[in-house]
Protein backbone atom coordinates (compact mmCIF):
# COMPACT_ATOMS: atom_id res chain seq x y z
CA UNK A 1 0.00 0.00 0.00
CA UNK A 2 2.75 2.39 1.04
CA UNK A 3 4.52 1.88 -2.27
CA UNK A 4 1.40 2.98 -4.14
CA UNK A 5 0.96 6.12 -2.06
CA UNK A 6 4.60 6.95 -2.72
CA UNK A 7 4.16 6.41 -6.45
CA UNK A 8 1.08 8.63 -6.41
CA UNK A 9 2.84 11.49 -4.60
CA UNK A 10 5.84 11.08 -6.85
CA UNK A 11 3.79 11.26 -10.04
CA UNK A 12 1.76 14.27 -8.84
CA UNK A 13 4.53 16.48 -7.46
CA UNK A 14 8.06 15.26 -8.02
CA UNK A 15 7.57 14.05 -11.57
CA UNK A 16 4.83 16.47 -12.50
CA UNK A 17 4.02 15.94 -16.18
CA UNK A 18 3.66 19.62 -17.00
CA UNK A 19 6.23 21.32 -14.82
CA UNK A 20 9.02 18.75 -14.50
CA UNK A 21 8.80 17.00 -17.86
CA UNK A 22 7.17 19.81 -19.86
CA UNK A 23 4.63 17.55 -21.50
CA UNK A 24 1.33 18.74 -22.86
CA UNK A 25 2.85 22.22 -23.04
CA UNK A 26 1.00 23.32 -26.18
CA UNK A 27 -2.39 22.85 -24.55
CA UNK A 28 -0.95 24.00 -21.23
CA UNK A 29 -0.05 27.37 -22.73
CA UNK A 30 -2.99 27.65 -25.13
CA UNK A 31 -5.90 26.69 -22.84
CA UNK A 32 -4.84 28.30 -19.57
CA UNK A 33 -6.41 31.72 -20.08
CA UNK A 34 -9.46 31.05 -17.86
CA UNK A 35 -9.78 28.98 -14.71
CA UNK A 36 -13.06 27.29 -15.73
CA UNK A 37 -11.76 25.97 -19.02
CA UNK A 38 -8.51 24.92 -17.38
CA UNK A 39 -10.41 22.92 -14.75
CA UNK A 40 -12.57 21.30 -17.46
CA UNK A 41 -9.54 20.26 -19.45
CA UNK A 42 -7.82 19.09 -16.27
CA UNK A 43 -10.73 16.78 -15.41
CA UNK A 44 -10.78 15.40 -18.94
CA UNK A 45 -7.05 14.66 -18.76
CA UNK A 46 -7.42 12.84 -15.43
CA UNK A 47 -10.21 10.64 -16.82
CA UNK A 48 -8.43 9.81 -20.06
CA UNK A 49 -5.09 9.21 -18.37
CA UNK A 50 -6.69 6.89 -15.78
CA UNK A 51 -8.19 4.81 -18.57
CA UNK A 52 -5.40 4.78 -21.15
CA UNK A 53 -2.33 4.00 -19.05
CA UNK A 54 -3.74 0.75 -17.57
CA UNK A 55 -5.26 -0.22 -20.94
CA UNK A 56 -1.92 0.25 -22.67
CA UNK A 57 -0.25 -1.63 -19.85
CA UNK A 58 -2.46 -4.69 -20.48
CA UNK A 59 -1.92 -4.52 -24.21
CA UNK A 60 1.81 -4.14 -23.84
CA UNK A 61 2.21 -6.93 -21.28
CA UNK A 62 0.02 -9.49 -23.01
CA UNK A 63 0.55 -8.72 -26.70
CA UNK A 64 3.61 -6.65 -27.51
CA UNK A 65 6.40 -7.31 -25.02
CA UNK A 66 9.17 -9.74 -25.83
CA UNK A 67 7.80 -13.28 -25.43
CA UNK A 68 4.45 -11.81 -24.36
CA UNK A 69 2.54 -14.04 -26.75
CA UNK A 70 3.67 -17.23 -24.99
CA UNK A 71 0.16 -17.63 -23.55
CA UNK A 72 -1.15 -17.94 -27.09
CA UNK A 73 1.41 -20.60 -27.92
CA UNK A 74 3.62 -18.29 -30.01
CA UNK A 75 7.26 -18.27 -28.94
CA UNK A 76 10.03 -15.69 -29.42
CA UNK A 77 7.98 -12.87 -30.84
CA UNK A 78 8.94 -9.29 -30.00
CA UNK A 79 6.41 -6.75 -31.17
CA UNK A 80 7.59 -3.94 -28.92
CA UNK A 81 8.57 -1.78 -31.91
CA UNK A 82 4.93 -1.15 -32.74
CA UNK A 83 4.19 -0.08 -29.16
CA UNK A 84 4.08 3.54 -30.32
CA UNK A 85 1.44 2.84 -32.92
CA UNK A 86 -0.55 0.68 -30.49
CA UNK A 87 -0.46 3.33 -27.76
CA UNK A 88 -1.64 6.19 -29.94
CA UNK A 89 -4.32 3.93 -31.44
CA UNK A 90 -5.60 2.94 -28.02
CA UNK A 91 -5.64 6.57 -26.91
CA UNK A 92 -7.54 7.72 -30.00
CA UNK A 93 -10.03 4.87 -29.61
CA UNK A 94 -10.59 5.43 -25.88
CA UNK A 95 -11.10 9.15 -26.37
CA UNK A 96 -13.63 8.43 -29.10
CA UNK A 97 -15.49 5.85 -26.96
CA UNK A 98 -15.41 8.11 -23.92
CA UNK A 99 -16.91 10.89 -26.01
CA UNK A 100 -19.80 8.66 -27.11
CA UNK A 101 -20.42 7.28 -23.61
CA UNK A 102 -20.41 10.73 -22.04
CA UNK A 103 -22.72 12.04 -24.76
CA UNK A 104 -25.17 9.20 -24.09
CA UNK A 105 -25.13 8.95 -20.29
CA UNK A 106 -23.67 12.18 -18.88
CA UNK A 107 -24.72 14.96 -21.26
CA UNK A 108 -23.97 17.67 -18.68
CA UNK A 109 -20.35 16.58 -18.34
CA UNK A 110 -20.12 16.10 -22.08
CA UNK A 111 -21.21 19.66 -22.72
CA UNK A 112 -18.87 20.98 -20.07
CA UNK A 113 -15.84 19.24 -21.61
CA UNK A 114 -16.88 20.13 -25.15
CA UNK A 115 -13.98 20.60 -27.52
CA UNK A 116 -11.37 19.46 -25.00
CA UNK A 117 -12.04 15.74 -25.32
CA UNK A 118 -10.94 15.37 -28.96
CA UNK A 119 -8.02 17.71 -28.28
CA UNK A 120 -6.70 15.28 -25.72
CA UNK A 121 -5.74 12.74 -28.39
CA UNK A 122 -2.90 14.99 -29.43
CA UNK A 123 -1.93 16.03 -25.91
CA UNK A 124 1.56 14.64 -25.45
CA UNK A 125 1.11 14.23 -21.70
CA UNK A 126 -1.31 11.38 -22.40
CA UNK A 127 0.96 9.52 -24.80
CA UNK A 128 3.96 10.19 -22.57
CA UNK A 129 2.13 8.62 -19.62
CA UNK A 130 1.89 5.36 -21.56
CA UNK A 131 5.45 5.57 -22.85
CA UNK A 132 6.89 6.25 -19.39
CA UNK A 133 4.85 3.33 -18.08
CA UNK A 134 6.49 1.07 -20.69
CA UNK A 135 9.96 2.48 -20.11
CA UNK A 136 9.74 2.01 -16.33
CA UNK A 137 8.16 -1.44 -16.49
CA UNK A 138 5.20 -0.71 -14.23
CA UNK A 139 2.89 -3.63 -13.44
CA UNK A 140 -0.87 -3.31 -13.79
CA UNK A 141 -1.72 -1.87 -10.36
CA UNK A 142 1.23 0.51 -10.49
CA UNK A 143 0.06 1.70 -13.89
CA UNK A 144 -3.40 2.52 -12.49
CA UNK A 145 -1.85 4.61 -9.71
CA UNK A 146 0.59 6.24 -12.12
CA UNK A 147 -2.23 7.08 -14.55
CA UNK A 148 -4.35 8.76 -11.88
CA UNK A 149 -1.37 10.55 -10.35
CA UNK A 150 0.16 11.92 -13.52
CA UNK A 151 -3.24 13.10 -14.78
CA UNK A 152 -3.97 14.77 -11.48
CA UNK A 153 -0.60 16.47 -11.42
CA UNK A 154 -1.15 17.90 -14.89
CA UNK A 155 -4.63 19.14 -13.92
CA UNK A 156 -3.19 20.80 -10.82
CA UNK A 157 -0.52 22.55 -12.84
CA UNK A 158 -2.84 23.93 -15.52
CA UNK A 159 -5.32 25.17 -12.90
CA UNK A 160 -2.58 26.99 -11.02
CA UNK A 161 -1.29 28.46 -14.29
CA UNK A 162 -4.76 29.70 -15.23
CA UNK A 163 -5.07 31.34 -11.80
CA UNK A 164 -1.83 33.21 -12.32
CA UNK A 165 -2.76 34.28 -15.84
CA UNK A 166 -6.17 35.61 -14.77
CA UNK A 167 -4.36 38.00 -12.43
CA UNK A 168 -1.62 38.75 -14.94
CA UNK A 169 -3.95 40.26 -17.50
CA UNK A 170 -4.37 43.37 -15.34
CA UNK A 171 -0.66 44.01 -15.17
CA UNK A 172 1.48 46.29 -17.29
CA UNK A 173 3.68 43.98 -19.36
CA UNK A 174 6.17 45.35 -21.93
CA UNK A 175 4.58 45.10 -25.40
CA UNK A 176 6.89 42.45 -26.87
CA UNK A 177 6.49 40.21 -23.86
CA UNK A 178 2.71 40.48 -23.72
CA UNK A 179 0.72 37.25 -24.01
CA UNK A 180 2.93 34.35 -24.98
CA UNK A 181 6.24 35.70 -23.71
CA UNK A 182 5.16 36.46 -20.17
CA UNK A 183 3.30 33.15 -20.05
CA UNK A 184 6.55 31.32 -20.74
CA UNK A 185 8.35 33.22 -18.02
CA UNK A 186 5.53 32.54 -15.55
CA UNK A 187 5.64 28.85 -16.41
CA UNK A 188 9.39 28.90 -15.84
CA UNK A 189 8.95 30.41 -12.39
CA UNK A 190 6.30 27.80 -11.56
CA UNK A 191 8.61 25.05 -12.74
CA UNK A 192 11.32 26.41 -10.46
CA UNK A 193 8.81 26.20 -7.62
CA UNK A 194 8.04 22.59 -8.45
CA UNK A 195 11.76 21.83 -8.46
CA UNK A 196 11.66 22.27 -4.69
CA UNK A 197 10.12 18.79 -4.63
CA UNK A 198 12.92 17.27 -6.65
CA UNK A 199 15.24 16.30 -3.80
CA UNK A 200 12.54 14.38 -1.95
CA UNK A 201 13.15 10.65 -1.78
CA UNK A 202 10.13 8.52 -1.09
CA UNK B 1 12.49 20.99 -59.29
CA UNK B 2 12.88 24.77 -59.63
CA UNK B 3 12.08 26.89 -56.59
CA UNK B 4 9.51 29.51 -57.56
CA UNK B 5 8.97 32.74 -55.65
CA UNK B 6 5.93 31.24 -53.95
CA UNK B 7 7.85 28.12 -52.90
CA UNK B 8 10.64 30.21 -51.45
CA UNK B 9 8.13 32.12 -49.37
CA UNK B 10 6.65 28.88 -48.04
CA UNK B 11 10.13 27.73 -47.08
CA UNK B 12 11.42 30.92 -45.48
CA UNK B 13 8.35 32.35 -43.80
CA UNK B 14 8.24 29.92 -40.84
CA UNK B 15 11.80 30.85 -39.84
CA UNK B 16 10.97 34.15 -38.16
CA UNK B 17 7.79 35.66 -39.62
CA UNK B 18 5.57 32.73 -38.70
CA UNK B 19 7.77 30.63 -36.42
CA UNK B 20 6.01 27.49 -35.16
CA UNK B 21 7.26 27.89 -31.59
CA UNK B 22 7.20 31.62 -30.96
CA UNK B 23 4.09 32.53 -32.92
CA UNK B 24 1.98 29.48 -33.68
CA UNK B 25 2.59 28.02 -30.17
CA UNK B 26 3.23 24.54 -31.57
CA UNK B 27 5.72 21.88 -30.51
CA UNK B 28 6.79 23.44 -27.25
CA UNK B 29 7.11 20.28 -25.14
CA UNK B 30 10.14 18.88 -26.86
CA UNK B 31 11.67 22.31 -27.31
CA UNK B 32 11.93 22.55 -23.56
CA UNK B 33 12.98 19.05 -22.71
CA UNK B 34 15.80 18.23 -25.13
CA UNK B 35 17.73 21.51 -25.15
CA UNK B 36 20.19 21.02 -22.29
CA UNK B 37 22.76 19.70 -24.78
CA UNK B 38 23.41 20.75 -28.33
CA UNK B 39 23.84 17.20 -29.65
CA UNK B 40 20.38 16.03 -28.55
CA UNK B 41 18.84 19.24 -29.86
CA UNK B 42 20.47 18.70 -33.27
CA UNK B 43 19.28 15.10 -33.54
CA UNK B 44 15.80 16.09 -32.41
CA UNK B 45 15.64 18.93 -34.97
CA UNK B 46 16.75 16.59 -37.73
CA UNK B 47 14.20 13.95 -36.72
CA UNK B 48 11.36 16.42 -36.50
CA UNK B 49 12.16 18.18 -39.77
CA UNK B 50 12.29 14.85 -41.60
CA UNK B 51 9.04 13.62 -40.11
CA UNK B 52 7.19 16.90 -40.74
CA UNK B 53 8.37 17.15 -44.34
CA UNK B 54 7.55 13.59 -45.32
CA UNK B 55 4.30 13.37 -43.40
CA UNK B 56 3.09 16.64 -44.96
CA UNK B 57 4.00 15.32 -48.40
CA UNK B 58 2.34 11.95 -47.72
CA UNK B 59 -0.82 13.53 -46.36
CA UNK B 60 -0.97 15.93 -49.30
CA UNK B 61 -0.80 12.95 -51.67
CA UNK B 62 -3.89 11.30 -50.19
CA UNK B 63 -5.75 14.47 -49.20
CA UNK B 64 -8.38 14.13 -51.91
CA UNK B 65 -9.14 10.49 -51.14
CA UNK B 66 -9.70 10.67 -47.38
CA UNK B 67 -13.18 11.43 -46.01
CA UNK B 68 -12.89 14.24 -43.50
CA UNK B 69 -14.47 12.19 -40.70
CA UNK B 70 -11.51 9.81 -40.53
CA UNK B 71 -8.77 12.20 -41.59
CA UNK B 72 -7.23 12.44 -38.11
CA UNK B 73 -6.73 8.68 -37.94
CA UNK B 74 -5.32 8.60 -41.47
CA UNK B 75 -2.88 11.39 -40.58
CA UNK B 76 -1.96 9.61 -37.36
CA UNK B 77 -1.12 6.40 -39.22
CA UNK B 78 1.19 8.18 -41.65
CA UNK B 79 2.89 10.18 -38.90
CA UNK B 80 3.22 7.19 -36.57
CA UNK B 81 4.79 5.01 -39.29
CA UNK B 82 7.36 7.71 -40.06
CA UNK B 83 8.14 8.21 -36.38
CA UNK B 84 8.64 4.47 -35.89
CA UNK B 85 11.09 4.44 -38.81
CA UNK B 86 13.02 7.38 -37.33
CA UNK B 87 12.98 5.79 -33.88
CA UNK B 88 14.35 2.49 -35.18
CA UNK B 89 17.01 4.26 -37.25
CA UNK B 90 18.16 6.23 -34.22
CA UNK B 91 18.30 3.07 -32.12
CA UNK B 92 20.39 1.40 -34.80
CA UNK B 93 22.86 4.19 -35.61
CA UNK B 94 22.87 6.57 -32.63
CA UNK B 95 21.96 4.44 -29.65
CA UNK B 96 23.33 6.76 -26.95
CA UNK B 97 21.44 9.76 -28.25
CA UNK B 98 18.27 7.76 -28.61
CA UNK B 99 18.58 6.70 -24.95
CA UNK B 100 18.97 10.34 -23.92
CA UNK B 101 15.99 11.45 -25.96
CA UNK B 102 14.01 8.58 -24.34
CA UNK B 103 10.31 9.09 -24.95
CA UNK B 104 10.71 12.34 -26.86
CA UNK B 105 11.30 10.66 -30.22
CA UNK B 106 8.03 8.80 -29.77
CA UNK B 107 6.37 12.02 -28.78
CA UNK B 108 7.02 13.47 -32.25
CA UNK B 109 3.75 11.70 -33.07
CA UNK B 110 1.84 14.09 -30.86
CA UNK B 111 4.13 17.02 -31.60
CA UNK B 112 1.68 19.69 -32.57
CA UNK B 113 3.91 20.97 -35.38
CA UNK B 114 3.43 17.77 -37.37
CA UNK B 115 -0.32 17.57 -36.80
CA UNK B 116 -0.78 21.32 -37.04
CA UNK B 117 0.95 21.61 -40.42
CA UNK B 118 -0.89 18.53 -41.69
CA UNK B 119 -4.23 20.10 -40.76
CA UNK B 120 -3.47 23.67 -41.68
CA UNK B 121 -1.41 23.26 -44.84
CA UNK B 122 -1.03 19.75 -46.23
CA UNK B 123 -4.78 19.09 -46.40
CA UNK B 124 -5.19 22.01 -48.82
CA UNK B 125 -2.02 22.05 -50.90
CA UNK B 126 -0.18 19.79 -53.36
CA UNK B 127 2.61 17.46 -52.16
CA UNK B 128 5.67 19.48 -53.25
CA UNK B 129 4.50 22.68 -51.55
CA UNK B 130 3.51 20.70 -48.46
CA UNK B 131 6.94 19.09 -48.39
CA UNK B 132 8.57 22.53 -48.48
CA UNK B 133 6.20 23.82 -45.84
CA UNK B 134 7.17 20.86 -43.65
CA UNK B 135 10.86 21.58 -44.13
CA UNK B 136 10.36 25.29 -43.47
CA UNK B 137 8.47 24.69 -40.25
CA UNK B 138 10.96 22.04 -39.19
CA UNK B 139 13.76 24.57 -39.75
CA UNK B 140 11.90 27.25 -37.80
CA UNK B 141 11.60 24.79 -34.92
CA UNK B 142 15.26 23.80 -35.28
CA UNK B 143 16.35 27.43 -35.21
CA UNK B 144 14.77 28.05 -31.81
CA UNK B 145 15.85 24.65 -30.49
CA UNK B 146 19.48 25.10 -31.51
CA UNK B 147 19.57 28.68 -30.25
CA UNK B 148 18.30 27.64 -26.84
CA UNK B 149 20.59 24.60 -26.73
CA UNK B 150 23.71 26.61 -27.60
CA UNK B 151 23.03 29.10 -24.80
CA UNK B 152 22.19 26.39 -22.29
CA UNK B 153 25.14 24.13 -23.01
CA UNK B 154 27.72 26.90 -23.47
CA UNK B 155 26.85 28.91 -20.38
CA UNK B 156 25.59 25.97 -18.33
CA UNK B 157 28.53 23.61 -18.70
CA UNK B 158 31.08 25.58 -20.71
CA UNK B 159 30.99 23.13 -23.60
CA UNK B 160 29.59 22.85 -27.10
CA UNK B 161 28.91 19.38 -28.51
CA UNK B 162 30.99 18.02 -25.63
CA UNK B 163 34.07 20.11 -26.50
CA UNK B 164 35.34 22.56 -23.92
CA UNK B 165 34.93 26.20 -24.97
CA UNK B 166 34.96 28.03 -21.67
CA UNK B 167 37.45 26.39 -19.25
CA UNK B 168 35.67 25.70 -15.96
CA UNK B 169 36.98 26.85 -12.59
CA UNK B 170 36.99 23.33 -11.24
CA UNK B 171 39.36 22.26 -14.03
CA UNK B 172 41.67 25.21 -13.37
CA UNK B 173 40.03 27.65 -15.84
CA UNK B 174 38.24 30.92 -15.19
CA UNK B 175 34.57 30.25 -16.01
CA UNK B 176 32.04 29.62 -13.23
CA UNK B 177 29.20 27.68 -14.86
CA UNK B 178 25.65 28.87 -14.40
CA UNK B 179 23.94 25.80 -13.00
CA UNK B 180 20.47 27.29 -13.49
CA UNK B 181 20.84 26.94 -17.24
CA UNK B 182 21.17 23.18 -16.96
CA UNK B 183 17.86 22.97 -15.13
CA UNK B 184 14.78 22.59 -17.30
CA UNK B 185 12.99 25.82 -16.18
CA UNK B 186 15.73 27.92 -17.80
CA UNK B 187 14.41 26.83 -21.20
CA UNK B 188 11.15 28.63 -20.39
CA UNK B 189 13.01 31.84 -19.60
CA UNK B 190 15.16 31.61 -22.71
CA UNK B 191 12.21 30.99 -25.02
CA UNK B 192 10.32 33.80 -23.30
CA UNK B 193 13.25 36.15 -23.95
CA UNK B 194 13.59 34.96 -27.56
CA UNK B 195 9.89 35.73 -28.08
CA UNK B 196 10.47 39.17 -26.59
CA UNK B 197 13.41 39.78 -28.94
CA UNK B 198 11.53 38.62 -32.04
CA UNK B 199 8.48 40.69 -31.21
CA UNK B 200 10.56 43.78 -30.59
CA UNK B 201 12.11 43.24 -34.01
CA UNK B 202 8.73 42.48 -35.67
CA UNK B 203 6.18 44.59 -33.75
CA UNK B 204 3.40 43.15 -35.93
CA UNK B 205 3.44 39.99 -33.78
CA UNK B 206 2.73 41.80 -30.50
CA UNK B 207 -0.49 40.61 -28.90
CA UNK B 208 -3.23 43.02 -27.90
CA UNK B 209 -3.58 43.61 -24.20
CA UNK B 210 -6.99 42.74 -22.66
CA UNK B 211 -7.00 45.93 -20.68
CA UNK B 212 -5.54 49.31 -21.52
CA UNK B 213 -3.49 50.64 -18.66
CA UNK B 214 -4.77 54.12 -17.88
CA UNK B 215 -2.17 56.63 -16.75
CA UNK B 216 -2.63 57.65 -13.13
CA UNK B 217 -3.88 61.19 -12.59
CA UNK B 218 -0.79 62.39 -10.79
CA UNK B 219 1.50 61.07 -13.47
CA UNK B 220 -0.03 62.94 -16.41
CA UNK B 221 -0.11 66.23 -14.58
CA UNK B 222 2.02 68.80 -16.36
CA UNK B 223 2.46 66.76 -19.55
CA UNK B 224 1.29 68.13 -22.87
CA UNK B 225 -2.00 66.52 -23.98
Amino acid sequence: MEAYINLFIKSVFIENMALSFFLGMCTFIAVSKKIETAVGLGIAVVIVQTLTVPANNLIYTYLLKENALTWAGVQDVDLSFIALMACIGVIAAIVQILEMVLDRFFPALYNALGIFLPLITVNCAILAGSLFMIERDYNFSESVVYGVGSGFGWALAITAMAGVREKLKYSDVPPGLRGLGITFITAGLMALGFMAFSGIQL
Amino acid sequence: MELTQENKKVLVEPLVENNPITLQVLGICSALAVTSQLSTALIMSLALTTVTAFSSAGIAFIRNHVPSSIRIIAQMVIIASLVIVVDQLLKAFAYDVSKQLSVFVGLIITNCIVMGRAEAYAMKNPPWESFLDGIGNGLGYSLILIGVAVIRELLGSGKLLGMEILPLVKDGGWYVPNGLLLLPPSAFFLIGLIIWAIRTWKPKQVEKSDFEIQPAHGAVHGEAH
